[in-house]
């Protein structure tokens, strides 16, 4: 397959699910802060803002202005219709490598989103682009699996989700612990509910709400899709998938940073995260995930010419 | 004349339907009875079924000059153009007559120039044409074959008869519309096709296929199609002959030349590359030799190709064989080369460069159709009965400013077929582009794009200035 072709589905996926994050962790937020806490508004857009990955204006927060910048700002590349936009321009680029009802899929949110988002007004409700996004990812995820063939151009879009959430997730943990003093139990909720996790929580620890029990289920639940340690065994199968079909590369550097991650998450323990600090050890996965996506961009992307002739 | 064709006014031009009002010529009585035969609303609905079929496949073009985002279905009429086996076979043996003499040429004008030596064509007029490339001088191409694909728009005059009105030896497109358009055809109309015995085109795809593996070097055969990318108007068309046979569908940037060979980047590594069906114009090849400021291109491709390691088809420098000066000298060149007069005859074309010519030509503007001779797609033509005295003002000090630039031909008038139009059946102008394939041997599908002329009256068919197109069904016997 062609580098190019592989970047831009790579890229497609990964623009994809930044949206498609955003988008739950603001509809998650959004329905919770119509009930009063005892963290005021600001602080709980501070940490929307920082849970996203976004540094805070040094002024204070809007909260009108926050949901804008989040949704619909095109000079906030991180903004839902920005990543729609995003993925759809890369999807268009190799246009003939994705099914056409992926495309359609796409275009139409596209469509939705950029009409939706021209037609908000100042203080009318963005809530319903938000759910559309939501909706129209599960419709983009579920066409891709089901009309695309699954292979080496699959598993890059593979990749791109599972490296995306792999570096979302912790950065999102990282923002709830850091400020873990002022939030109350409804704070833990919208944690949950970022992660479309609360339900099956539940299942495993009951509606006991213990801020160590969370951060063992979204970092190392091997189970749930939205777990740091899911993701990272997707990738590791994907990434065995690419070096299997191409097969020309030294690809170990790749698999050794891959294979790493997954097992210093499956054999964790979340005591001993909590010992050695969270931040610590989220920062530590968010730097592996750094190195894992410039390796595999070396080595199946931009490529040194002059190496690959000596192959 | 009956229902569907009250208001079907046949004039001077050749009709392809009709000899007589209410008398249709042999080859359309099985369309004729079908159309007397059919609920007027079944015709709306076909059409309806058609557009929707081509929207949903995403058969569209970009128009150039408008704002962002102008893609457009290919406007598409319902009724098929019938060709009869015998005005095919004529059609078929020209065409090979003709792409034969014009290789011979190209690989005359790149090496020996015999043909300028021995004074048929003047000297001046091949140096001064603007796709005229020094560069190939000396450069041997596999098979000596330059063109490899052509695209030739062929008109009907009102006697009957096809002439050639364009060589296209550069990049022709619209080989994607013949096909999508007949697969259409097929839903909408299988009980005619069962009656009229029409013959496939559908090995395309495949005879292209074959046509580039001939010029393959013996034991090589890596083929891509190169594009200039999403925004050109023929995208659709690059990314659908890839698919078809199974080729990749690469830009410049995927491509690499490293020790005069060329590569593509894959997730595997660089893979050598053999064959180059390239859908991007000569000047945007190669930065290094061509343009400097293309990023179409690939810098070094020219070297590679000149060191044999890369095959490019079409060869770069066709544009020196259809251009429209060159073109009034084909059928010397036919004589020249085979010794055969023409199958299929040129339109008379005045040379602008000739005074006498010229003069003439600039005082009866209004009757000529001028063309600038390296242009194509319809653009910088001046159509003399469907122009203004400031227009014609304007070509003539064109023409007084650079004659070698411009050429004129009378007002054809182009034969007129049924189409459906809002709702009613009237005669529009089309041509005929039938592609010709020229690899170890030259094939020719049965059939072609026949374009039309939407608008009542109009003789323009090019896409780019609002023409359309219908399928062409060439008879068994």
């Amino acid at each position: 397959m062609l580098s190019r072709v592989a970047d831009s589905l790579y890229w497609m996926s990964r623009y994809f699910e930044r949206a498609d994050h955003c988008a739950r962790v603001l509809e998650a937020n959004y329905n919770l802060m119509l009930n009063p806490s005892k963290a005021s508004t600001e602080e709980r857009w501070q940490r929307i803002m920082a849970s996203l990955g976004i540094a805070a204006a040094a002024d204070g927060i809007d909260p009108q202005m926050a949901m804008i910048t989040l949704t619909g700002d095109p000079d906030n590349e991180s903004s839902i219709v920005s990543c729609i936009a995003g993925s759809r321009e890369n999807a268009g680029q190799v246009r003939e490598q994705i099914s056409s009802e992926m495309w359609e899929r796409l275009n139409r949110l596209y469509h939705y989103v950029t009409q939706s988002n021209a037609e908000l007004g100042a203080d009318s409700d963005p809530l319903r682009l938000v759910a559309a996004v939501r909706e129209g990812s599960y419709q983009f995820r579920g066409v891709t699996a089901a009309t695309m063939s699954h292979g080496e151009g699959w598993q890059f879009i593979q990749l791109g989700k599972y490296m995306e959430r792999s570096c979302a997730l912790p950065v999102l943990l990282d923002a709830y612990f850091s400020t873990a003093g002022q939030a109350d139990d409804l704070d833990w909720v919208g944690l949950l509910a970022s992660c479309a996790a609360f339900e099956s929580y539940c299942k495993v620890y009951t509606a006991d709400l213990k801020p160590d029990s969370m951060a063992e289920f979204l970092l190392l639940n091997p189970e749930f899709p939205y777990s740091v340690r899911y993701a990272v065994e997707r990738m590791n199968e994907a990434i065995a998938a690419i070096s299997r079909t191409s097969f020309a590369h030294p690809t170990g550097r790749i698999e050794r940073i891959a294979g790493r991650l997954r097992a210093s998450l499956a054999y964790a323990q979340i005591t001993d995260i909590m010992a050695g600090g969270l931040h610590r050890y989220l920062n530590s996965v968010i730097e592996q995930c750094k190195s894992l996506h410039a390796a595999v961009h070396e080595v199946y992307i931009d490529y040194p010419i002059q190496l690959a002739l000596e192959a | 004349m009956p229902a569907p064709f009250s208001g079907y006014e046949i004039d001077a031009a050749y009709d392809e339907m009709f000899r007589a009002p209410g008398r249709p010529r042999p080859q359309y009585k099985n369309l004729y009875t079908h159309l007397l035969n059919l609920p007027s609303e079944e015709l709306h609905r076909s059409k309806k079924e058609a557009d929707l079929s081509f929207f949903n496949q995403g058969i569209t073009f970009t128009v150039y000059g408008r704002a962002e985002g102008t893609e457009q279905i290919f406007p598409h009429d319902l009724l098929p153009r019938i060709v009869t086996s015998a005005e095919w076979s004529t059609i078929e043996r020209g065409l090979t007559q003709r792409i034969t003499a014009l290789n011979l040429f190209l690989a005359d004008v790149y090496h020996e120039r015999r043909i300028l030596k021995d004074r048929i064509i003047p000297g001046e007029i091949i140096y001064t044409c603007k796709h005229f490339r020094r560069q190939m001088h000396g450069v041997k191409v596999p098979r000596d074959v330059y063109v490899s694909v052509v695209g030739t728009d062929l008109i009907r005059l009102p006697d009957g008869r096809f002439v050639v009105l364009e060589d296209n030896l550069r990049v022709p497109s619209g080989v994607s519309y013949m096909l999508t358009s007949r697969k259409v055809m097929k839903q909408i109309f299988p009980a005619l096709f069962r009656k009229c015995g029409v013959r496939p085109i559908e090995q395309y795809s495949q005879a292209l296929f074959s046509t580039l593996r001939s010029l393959a070097p013996e034991g090589r055969s890596t083929i891509v199609l190169l594009t200039p990318g999403i925004y050109n108007s023929a995208y659709f068309e690059h990314a659908f002959l890839a698919r078809q046979m199974g080729i990749e569908l690469v830009e410049g940037r995927d491509l690499v030349v490293h020790d005069n060979k060329v590569y593509m980047r894959t997730t595997s590594g660089l893979q050598r590359v053999d064959v180059i069906y390239r859908r991007v114009d000569d000047d945007f090849v190669d930065p290094l030799a061509f343009r400097a400021d293309s990023s179409l291109g690939v810098a070094g491709l020219f070297n590679a190709y000149r060191a044999g390691n890369v095959v490019l088809a079409n060869a770069l420098g066709t544009g020196v064989a259809d251009d429209k000066a060159i073109y009034s000298y084909v059928p010397q060149i036919i004589r020249y080369y085979l010794g055969e007069d023409p199958i299929v005859d040129n339109v008379e074309t005045f040379m602008m460069t000739d005074r006498t010519q010229r003069e003439h030509v600039c005082e009866n503007l209004e009757k000529y159709v001028v063309k600038a001779v390296g242009e194509s797609g319809g653009y910088g033509m001046l159509i003399g009965p469907h122009s203004s005295r400031a227009q014609q003002a304007e070509f003539r000090d064109r023409i007084m400013a650079d004659p070698r630039n411009y050429i004129a031909q009378p007002t054809l008038m182009l034969s007129t077929a049924p189409c459906f139009m809002n709702g009613r059946i009237e005669p529009r102008h089309v041509d005929l582009r039938p592609y010709v394939l020229f690899g170890e041997k030259v094939t020719i599908v049965p059939g072609g794009l026949t374009r039309v002329a939407l608008r009542k009256g109009s003789l323009v068919v090019n896409s780019s200035q609002g023409g359309g197109s219908k399928d062409t069904w060439v008879l068994q016997n």
